[in-house]
């Protein structure tokens, strides 16, 4: 009997304070909440969002259309069709990406050889139909004056090992 | 017979002290949604007014303006008539607790309190323990299982504890030696007589059963949102479920008052004019009541009753006993 006593004692008077303690000590913590749609934070730097197009410094595009963007992809959801310009260099006539199908693997960022794609940061592109989510080469291609950021640089003329 | 400006200034006093009744009831909510938030690491309410402050508000106007179901296998008289029973005790029982020293006004001596009742704690008893009938009431006649469980849980819980309720304030009763709350708010003029210190296992019994009374975490188990979806206000929507939850509000308010009259002095204070000081007061158990809920989980049904029958029952009789007899030796 002094026993089951002296379990509440100490019940009451350890057990429940050293509870509150703890919840308490919650109160003067900075809460973890990010206020997303109100504050727009970034992303990190490898994350892997909706894919862009690269150009060159002077404008023109990278990508030659050499279809192995399209080989690698593993849900095969990039379309392309090449064409010659008046200059007589490749580039791609139609490039279609659908965004439903693609698994964000990152793996035609790998494969292309010109550095033309890349998987960017922006995640917020849905839409009310399936047809929106084809992204053509108008959608994709970055803005030619860009401005936000200049265009990346080419690792390939720069770096040693592979 | 009273004069006209006698009656008025009672009225003024009776509508003054139950605007901030109601107004606390409001902001308790924003108070606990707030508190529960950060203590769980969130923000709660951000959105409304500066700090979510204008939330409370937000909430009535959708409280008001969403559909009244009254389900079909429902008794409708008692459904309508049960939120009323339980929202009414929660003030009933303000209206003995004293906000303040009497003020002199126009020639006539106010006194801050709205009823100085001869018998104000057995008045505060009997008014707290009614709301249950509403609960009861509530859950019954919604005509749902879960109403039914939460209605029998409240009223099976209410009985064990409204003893060990009851039985703890006696003590203090018998060092008092009156049952007006003003005059025992009197005696606790000085910090060193307030009868926490007095007396501290009398308080302790009393603000576990104060807990238990207005049904709030860990003893939660008439609503028990994770068993019984929502316990007896389950088949309630719009102001006949706002209904139960103010009355909540006001049971916690009510309880707040009552234990830091009894046990804490009271409006009694250094500094600030009384009525301040109970705000402070109430607040602090108020925030205890939130800490609660954050912290403890809910007890199960015998270890519910474990504890009121087992543990507080005899502990307020020895309590009873022992105050006796140091009571008749010294």
């Amino acid at each position: 009997m002094w026993r089951e006593f002296w379990n509440i004692v100490k019940t009451t008077l350890i057990a429940l304070p050293v509870g509150l303690y703890t919840t308490i000590r919650y109160l003067f913590k900075r809460p973890v909440t990010k206020q997303y749609p109100r504050v727009k934070y970034d992303m990190m730097p490898r994350y892997r969002g909706l894919h862009y197009l690269e150009r060159y410094d002077d404008g023109t595009e990278r990508c030659v259309c050499c279809g192995l963007c399209a080989a690698a992809c593993p849900a095969d959801a990039i379309y392309m069709e090449p064409a010659e310009n008046e200059k007589g260099e490749r580039y791609a006539k139609v490039y279609e990406i659908n965004e439903i199908r693609c698994i964000f693997c990152g793996f035609c960022e790998e494969a292309c050889p010109e550095e033309a794609i890349f998987l960017g940061h922006e995640f917020e592109f849905s839409a009310d139909s399936r047809d929106k989510f084809i992204y053509t080469k108008d959608d994709l291609l970055v803005p030619h004056p860009r401005k936000d950021r200049p265009y990346k640089t080419i690792f390939r003329r720069t770096r040693r090992y592979y | 017979m009273p004069s006209l400006t006698y009656i008025v200034l009672i009225v003024i006093k009776v509508l003054v002290i139950y605007g901030v009744v109601v107004t606390g009831c409001a902001y308790a909510t924003w108070l606990e949604r707030k508190l529960l938030g950060h203590i769980q690491h969130r923000m709660g309410p951000t959105y409304v007014g500066p700090f979510g402050l204008l939330q409370p508000v937000a909430d009535v106007v959708k409280l008001i303006f969403k559909e009244d179901v009254v389900p079909s296998q429902a008794e409708k008289v008692t459904l309508m008539v049960a939120p009323l029973i339980a929202f009414i005790p929660g003030f009933l029982a303000f209206a003995v607790v004293p906000v303040g020293p009497p003020i002199h006004i126009f020639g006539y001596d106010i006194a801050l309190t709205i009823s100085d009742l001869n018998i104000g704690i057995l008045f505060i008893l009997a008014t707290t323990s009614l709301s249950v009938y509403g609960i009861a009431l509530g859950g019954w006649s919604s005509g749902s299982k879960y109403s039914l469980l939460g209605g029998i849980r409240s009223s099976a819980q209410m009985i064990s504890y409204e003893v060990a309720y009851g039985l703890s304030i006696v003590p203090i009763l018998m060092i008092g030696g009156t049952l007006s709350l003003v005059e025992l708010v009197n005696q606790q003029a000085s910090i060193w007589d307030w009868y926490v210190f007095k007396n501290p296992v009398a308080f302790l019994i009393f603000w576990m059963c104060a807990v238990a009374e207005t049904n709030r975490a860990p003893f939660d188990l008439p609503e028990a949102e994770s068993e019984l979806v929502a316990g007896y206000h389950t088949e309630y929507s719009s102001m006949r479920f706002s209904m139960f939850f103010i009355g909540e509000y006001a049971n916690m308010l009510t309880a707040s008052a009552v234990v830091a009259t009894l046990f804490f002095g009271g409006w009694q204070g250094p500094f600030l004019p009384g009525p301040w000081w109970l705000v402070i007061k109430v607040i602090v158990f108020m925030v205890f009541y939130i800490w609660f809920r954050a912290t403890f989980p809910r007890l199960r049904y015998d270890q519910l009753m474990d504890v009121g029958w087992k543990v507080l029952f005899p502990l307020a009789l020895l309590n009873v006993l022992v105050t006796g007899i140091i009571l008749y030796v010294f």
